[in-house]
């Protein structure tokens, strides 16, 4: 049930200085959820364009993670589809995977008891083939195949800036490089979009910073990102596009001066003015 | 005796009970009393060792009635007292190990005068050497508890520690040499305990080795070894293998251990199989044996045995490739409908495929021979490298003027199988399906979500643990000559999967070593036959509290439970409550 797309419309709301047209990547239409009689989401459309960053905010249960799942088919949407670079997706979490859709989790989902680097190694997993055989049997391919498994897993590590250590296991780090190292995972991946889900959770705002040229550095290799966030100066700093969800419901769309003023947001968030 | 107050103990160890601290306070020692006792103790184990233990001159092995000399059990207090003597002037930092080798002694003592006392109807058998070396030992123990005391409540001195700083090793040529002698005393230490007849010198055998070794352990030897062992691995295998050849040699052409031997090698194969399904990939099977079962049957059908009902011969090798993969596609049978499932429901559906397939055997009179069995599966015949004349393994052999039973041909072959499935697990451990599986095993979701097929490689590895125990499963029938269903009953699969868990999980020796636990030890403690089960649930009770991650851990799993504390209490005070919500499935992940 494969169809193509053919929609690669330029789009005024794009946050892109320059003139090209970006295409659309990754584009959700219609999107329901529903848990029993919660409507968890609801009739959701959603866009992202090349090398963009799309923030996606709301208060709590708004659904902002539910809408993650969904993309990444850890929960299966009752109506709607997901399209990658016009493709149909296969809502199954691998599939969506090696079609190019990786994801960082809110409460941290490392492998806890696996070295920083196998952690990447396994995001290396949809890029490398050796089969049982080739593992047993050892020849030539399959050491060349590793040896490039281990220096690209090296230099995603490297590159949110954490050194490979065989002795550590992933949950003795940081929280923090945590944070990063899973990042780094879903990076080796290689994605065309990024989702990230509460990046600076429970960082400080030094981490929080470096957090956000993180982010603007992988978007500038080419891959966009979409992040759930709740520090709002983090998103207005960085996003070219925010994206309101509030229950369920898409509230409101457009730059972070637009989302900003838009009353909707505010009584989201702050309730009714009593005027 | 100086009583402490107790208000800087209650400062810092808050968790103990007050009975203990009462106890403490009670038994608390000063500096020279410690040194007096434990000296005074130390004597009296030496005195006790050369004295009698048994005043009844009948039964009881060793000689203990005599005196002047340490015979039967009261040898093995000599080892231990020599550590003990050695660690006096380690103190304060060999507290902890002074406790667990004058725990040692304690057993010894403990476990001869009981047993003494049983055979010989009373406390009234037990000579004045027994009751002296109780009291050495109780000594020896209250000398160092009250240092080790003194630790915990100061928390100025640091013993425990030694596991935690920098491994320090001699120069490579150094690291071989200490491995060139290790292995032949690992050997001859092996083929000694073998010897070890009564029951009584065993045990005390027993205690005097673990006591030596959980002494040892606190000091940080062992994370010496394995450091040492890690840099110079290639040459430890292969003197290790060399020492496992050399072993039939040693045994004067009797085939008895050799045969148990091979028992433990069949198993440890099998339980490699079962550490790729349970150790990697974290699927609990407790219907593993059945896939043993189904490579025993299969090798039995077809090698034209006395009682077959299938007249066919085919060569071994071929019946080997056919039984694992019989019992391959029946694991994949199995497993595809249940690996979707979460958890539980696999552990619920094999432990109900391995009661199948041991009722179908039994029943199935046409194909098994139901009860009965398959029996008289002759020996087994291989192509001969030297002439043109099949090698069979029923027949004894001369080599180099030694004469080796016919059982050391099939010990042989165990030690080949053993490598290969050794090798099988460390290869495809070691690669991107292995991390695959670790992935699972840590994270189902995270793992599927960066791109690995979580049923696909779960059927993967439930396949070829299978298919593992069906290759293990057709070199036991022969060794055995025969199969019947009720060898492969529901216990057996929880002794190959506690043989797992208890030598460690995800490592080979672990499996080795956990297989020589539970198929060894039971032949040199026949007199505990009928409490075997209870005393390993007891070891496994034991092993659980104070080495959960098995006796030869893998070096992060290690790591996992000794910093599982200090995790648990960092994520409190993050705040985030991450810990809670991490094995929840994505559905009830919070939807914000």
């Amino acid at each position: 049930m494969k169809s193509v797309d053919s929609d690669f419309s330029p789009s005024s709301l794009s946050g892109l200085a320059g003139n090209f047209p970006p295409r659309v990547l990754l584009r959700a239409s219609g999107l329901t959820v529903r848990f029993g009689g919660l409507l968890a989401l609801d009739a959701v459309d959603f866009e992202v364009r090349e090398g963009e960053i799309v923030g996606l905010i709301g208060p709590n249960g708004a659904g902002k993670t539910t809408f993650f799942n969904c993309l990444t088919g850890l929960v299966m949407p009752d109506e709607g589809e997901v399209r990658y670079k016009g493709q149909l997706l296969v809502l199954r979490p691998y599939k969506v995977a090696e079609a190019g859709l990786a994801r960082t989790f809110q409460n941290i989902r490392l492998f806890p008891n696996m070295t920083p680097l196998e952690n990447v190694l396994v995001g290396r997993h949809c890029h490398t083939k050796e089969g049982v055989w080739s593992a047993l049997w050892r020849g030539k391919r399959f050491r060349e195949a590793e040896a490039s498994a281990r220096m690209a897993a090296a230099e995603f590590l490297d590159f949110v800036g954490l050194v490979p250590d065989e002795d550590l296991s992933a949950h003795s780090l940081s929280y923090g490089d945590q944070r990063r190292l899973e990042i780094a995972r879903a990076l080796a991946c290689e994605p065309g979009v990024l989702l990230l889900d509460e990046p600076t959770a429970g960082m400080n705002p030094r981490e929080t910073q470096a957090m956000l040229e993180l982010v603007q550095q992988i978007r500038d290799r080419g891959v966009a990102v979409v992040v759930i966030e709740h520090d709002m100066r983090f998103i207005f700093s960085l996003c070219d596009r925010i994206v309101v969800l509030d229950s369920g419901c898409k509230l409101s769309e457009g730059t972070s001066v637009e989302v900003r003023k838009d009353p909707r947001v505010i009584e989201a968030y702050l309730g009714i003015s009593p005027e | 005796m100086t009583p402490v107050p107790p208000s800087a103990s209650h400062l810092t160890s808050r968790h103990k009970t007050n009975w203990s601290e009462m106890w403490r306070s009670v038994l608390r020692l000063s500096g020279r009393w410690r040194f007096v006792l434990g000296i005074a103790g130390a004597l009296f184990v030496w005195t006790a060792a050369f004295s009698p233990w048994a005043s009844f001159a009948f039964g009881y092995p060793g000689k203990m009635t005599l005196s002047g000399f340490p015979g039967g059990a009261r040898v093995y207090l000599l080892p231990l007292l020599l550590l003990v003597s050695l660690l006096f002037f380690t103190l304060p930092v060999g507290a902890t190990a002074g406790v667990r080798a004058a725990l040692g002694l304690l057993f010894i003592a403990g476990y001869n005068f009981i047993a003494i006392s049983w055979e010989g109807d009373g406390v009234d058998a037990v000579a004045w050497g027994a009751w002296i070396a109780l009291l050495g030992s109780l000594l020896l123990l209250w000398a160092f508890a009250s240092f080790l005391w003194e630790e915990a409540d100061g928390r100025s001195l640091s013993g425990q520690t030694a596991g935690h700083t920098a491994v320090k090793l001699p120069d490579p040529i150094w690291q071989m040499l200490l491995v060139f002698g290790g292995v032949p005393a690992l050997l001859i230490c092996f083929v000694y305990a073998l010897d070890v007849e009564e029951s009584s010198r065993f045990v005390s055998l027993i205690c005097c080795l673990g006591a030596g070794s959980a002494a040892l352990s606190s000091l940080g030897f062992f994370n010496w070894t394995s450091e040492l062992l890690a840099r110079q691995r290639t040459f430890a295998v292969i003197l290790l293998l060399i020492a496992a050849l050399v072993f039939p040699f040693t045994q004067d052409g009797n085939g008895y251990w050799l045969r148990v031997l091979i028992s433990v090698g069949v198993f440890a194969s099998a339980a490699i199989g079962l550490n790729i399904v349970v150790g990697l990939t974290g699927l609990l099977d407790l219907g593993y044996i059945a896939f043993f079962g189904i490579g025993a049957y299969v090798s039995a059908l077809l090698s034209d045995a006395d009682f077959t009902t299938v007249h066919v011969r085919v060569p071994f090798l071929l019946v080997l490739l056919i039984g694992a993969t019989v019992a391959g596609l029946v694991g994949i049978f199995v497993g595809a409908p249940t690996l979707r499932l979460r958890g539980d429901y696999l552990a619920i559906v094999t432990l109900g495929f391995g009661e199948i397939f041991r009722i179908t055997m039994n029943n199935w009179n046409g194909l098994t021979r139901g009860p009965n069995g398959i029996a008289g599966i002759s020996d087994l015949e291989i192509p001969s490298l030297f002439g043109s004349t099949p090698l069979n393994f029923g027949d004894a052999h001369e080599v180099f003027g030694v004469s080796l039973p016919n059982f050391a041909n099939y010990y042989f072959l165990c030690i080949f199988l053993f490598i290969g499935m050794a090798i099988l697990f460390s290869r495809l451990g070691n690669s991107r399906i292995g991390r695959a599986w670790m992935a699972i095993r840590e994270d189902e979701i995270a793992a599927s979500s960066m791109g690995v097929n979580p049923v696909r490689f779960k059927l993967l590895s439930f396949a070829l643990g299978a298919s593992m125990a069906g290759a293990a499963g057709t070199v036991s029938a022969h060794v055995t000559q025969q199969v019947s269903p009720d060898s492969f009953t529901f216990m057996e699969s929880i002794l190959l999967l506690a043989a797992v868990v208890l030598g460690g999980m995800g490592t080979i020796p672990g499996a080795l070593l956990g297989a020589g636990v539970f198929y060894l030890l039971p032949e040199k403690l026949r007199a505990f036959q009928d409490v075997r089960m209870l005393m390993f649930g007891a070891a496994l009770i034991i092993m659980m509290r104070y080495r959960p991650e098995g006796l030869i851990p893998n070096r992060r799993r290690k790591a996992e439970f000794r910093e599982e504390k200090s995790r648990f209490s960092a994520g409190f005070l993050k705040g985030t409550g991450e810990l809670d919500l991490m094995q929840q499935n994505p559905v009830q992940e919070g939807g914000t």
